[in-house]
């Protein structure tokens, strides 16, 4: 008990002898952690991710069993048994974004973000833990429901099913969960940008749903130049088993969605120091 | 300590805080007081970065508070509107924030059962009352034994016991070399805690000085004095530094004798008192005063005429 660390012992408030330690990047990943794992609705989105993405998965690999012989010969040729049982991450992946504007954008909306300010006034460190631990729980999450999804789909597909050891199988896995984990990232950037839950759900929906399809209506030629650069279509181009033939090739698409992630990290990197919080 | 110099805040027209100058010593509660309104959530804010000042500059232990490598430990506070996630459990919001100064979780109880929360701590926080939710911010202040206390209307919402509480916990911090700002728009309750005052009313500084000052100025004692040779003894009273006013024929105010000195006068005189009485302008009327000019809003007078009024 004679390790005094703080520079006045306060004999009123402070009946222990406590240790202070700088604020370093990871104790503000551990303090993210806590809060992470310390709402109940982080734990009901996530499971919601993780529910879409294998009870997707089964009811394809189960639907498309069902109605093999009634495939038209191109739908045949263009079918894949690792794609069908992946997805579910078209849903997945509006879960995972919903989650990420929320750990963010909850904190502003309950004053919260003053009190992690207050700890961490640099305020950076946050924006990075935040982003980066995200992340990486998505990808691990994700990772381990793509696997159920598939193996369990490939089961229901029955003879027109691959297995583990199958050709693209191993990337599309980790393909899709690293395709969410970035949209995760690209959520929590999103949220200090917006701020607010409304307008981060939105434009995430925007992004994600509303530009892939609204861009069918653009004359062929802009299609061709700017849809494939969509971070939803740009994903698919590498986690995709059979990607569309006028998509970006997997290292392109790759990079196209790393390069959104990366421009919206900025952008809150510069907001969230330069805003009254 | 901390050193505001000339901090200004402008939120587009508006000047929240005006070209704000003062110190806050360690070793004694520094009460910040104005009418609602008038910047001090503001300045508090500027204190901990979390609004960037116009103009000017205020630090902390000798440098911005955002330049602290241990910050929570520099400065604790407890900001007027909630800054706790409502969703989350007391002892949670606290563990987040020890972890990012890797304080322990047995300091967490402890300041969880320093503030009285520990039948609650693993309830949300949201479900909290009002003076629940002070006692939480209050335990975030403490976390890591900060030099420097800021607290913002700490009693709001407080019971009468919790207020006790709050006032004896500041002045104890105070007594152990803590620095202790605290904001309030009730003098009366400033009176009871604060050892030194700063004033400020529509951002700019009205006075900072210490209480006693303050309160020997406010009771700057008037006596109120009828005699029915009230010509006589005014004539007889007025000095250098004496002043008598007469309100009506059979009244006199005087300010700078006391009730005493007054009647021994007019007894050497020879002129008949039929009152005598001192007069002591409460603080509550110093403080009205002090900022009726710089009020922001004022209630209609029933004359009609003030509602916004400009400072002069």
């Amino acid at each position: 008990m004679s390790t005094l660390v703080t520079d006045s012992a306060l004999s009123t408030a402070a009946p222990d002898v406590m240790h202070v330690e700088r604020v370093s990047s990871l104790r503000v990943l551990r303090s993210e952690w806590v809060k992470l794992r310390s709402l109940r609705s982080t734990a009901v989105t996530a499971m919601a991710a993780v529910a879409l993405m294998v009870a997707l998965g089964w009811l394809f690999g189960w639907g498309t069993e069902r109605q093999w012989s009634e495939l038209r010969p191109d739908e045949r040729a263009s079918f894949s048994a690792v794609d069908t049982t992946l997805a579910g991450y078209y849903l997945a992946q509006l879960a995972v974004g919903v989650l990420g504007v929320l750990l963010v954008t909850g904190e502003y909306a309950t004053g919260m973000i003053r009190a992690t300010f207050g700890a961490v006034p640099r305020r950076l460190p946050v924006l990075w833990a935040k982003g980066a631990l995200y992340g990486v729980v998505t990808f691990g999450l994700m990772l381990v429901a793509s696997l159920v999804a598939f193996l369990g789909g490939q089961q229901l597909l029955g003879p027109h099913g691959t297995t583990l050891s199958g050709d693209g199988v191993a990337r599309a896995m980790v393909g899709v969960a690293g395709y969410l984990a970035l949209i995760g990232v690209f959520s929590v950037a999103l949220g200090f940008v917006v701020r607010s839950t409304a307008g981060g759900v939105a434009t995430l929906f925007g992004l994600l749903l509303v530009a892939p399809t609204l861009g069918l209506l653009l004359p062929a030629s802009w299609r061709e130049h700017l849809l494939p650069y969509l971070p939803s279509n740009a994903g698919a181009s590498f986690f995709s088993a059979h990607p569309s033939a006028d998509g970006l090739s997997a290292t392109a698409g790759l990079l196209v969605l790393v390069a959104w992630v990366v421009v919206a990290l900025l952008g809150a990197a510069v907001l969230v120091t330069r805003r009254d919080a | 300590m901390i050193e505001a110099k000339n901090l200004t805040k402008r939120y587009g027209a508006k000047t929240a805080v005006d070209d704000l100058s003062f110190t806050v010593r360690p070793g004694i509660v520094t009460g910040f007081l104005g009418p609602n309104g008038a910047g001090k959530s503001t300045t508090m804010r500027m204190i901990l970065g979390l609004d960037a000042p116009t103009g000017g500059s205020v630090t902390v232990g000798g440098r911005p508070y955002r330049q602290h490598a241990k910050p929570l430990q520099v400065v604790g506070a407890l900001l007027e509107a909630r800054a706790v996630h409502t969703s989350r459990s007391a002892y949670n919001h606290l563990l987040a924030l020890a972890a990012t100064h890797g304080i322990a979780r047995s300091r967490v109880t402890d300041v969880i059962e320093m503030v009285g929360l520990q039948d609650v701590a693993r309830k949300r926080a949201g479900g909290f009352s009002l003076g629940m939710g002070q006692r939480l911010g209050i335990a975030s202040a403490l976390l890591a034994d900060p030099e420097t206390l800021i607290l913002d209307e700490p009693v709001n919402g407080l019971d009468p016991e919790g207020i006790r509480w709050i006032r004896d916990l500041l002045k104890g911090l105070a007594a152990d070399g803590h620095t202790v700002f605290v904001s309030s728009h009730l003098m009366s309750e400033m009176a009871l805690t604060a050892d030194h005052v700063i004033v400020i009313g529509r951002g700019r500084l009205m006075a900072d000085m210490p209480m006693a000052e303050l309160i020997a100025q406010a009771s700057s004692s008037m006596v109120v004095v009828r005699s029915p040779q009230a010509a006589a003894l005014a004539a007889a009273l007025t000095a250098a530094d004496v002043t008598v006013s007469r309100p009506d024929p059979g009244t006199l105010e005087v300010t700078g004798l006391t009730a005493a000195e007054v009647g021994d006068r007019a007894r050497d005189l020879g002129i008949a008192l039929h009152g005598l009485a001192p007069h002591t302008a409460s603080l509550e009327e110093a403080f009205m005063e002090m900022t009726r000019d710089e009020v922001e809003f004022h209630a209609t007078a029933p004359t009609g005429h003030t509602t916004l009024r400009s400072a002069s």
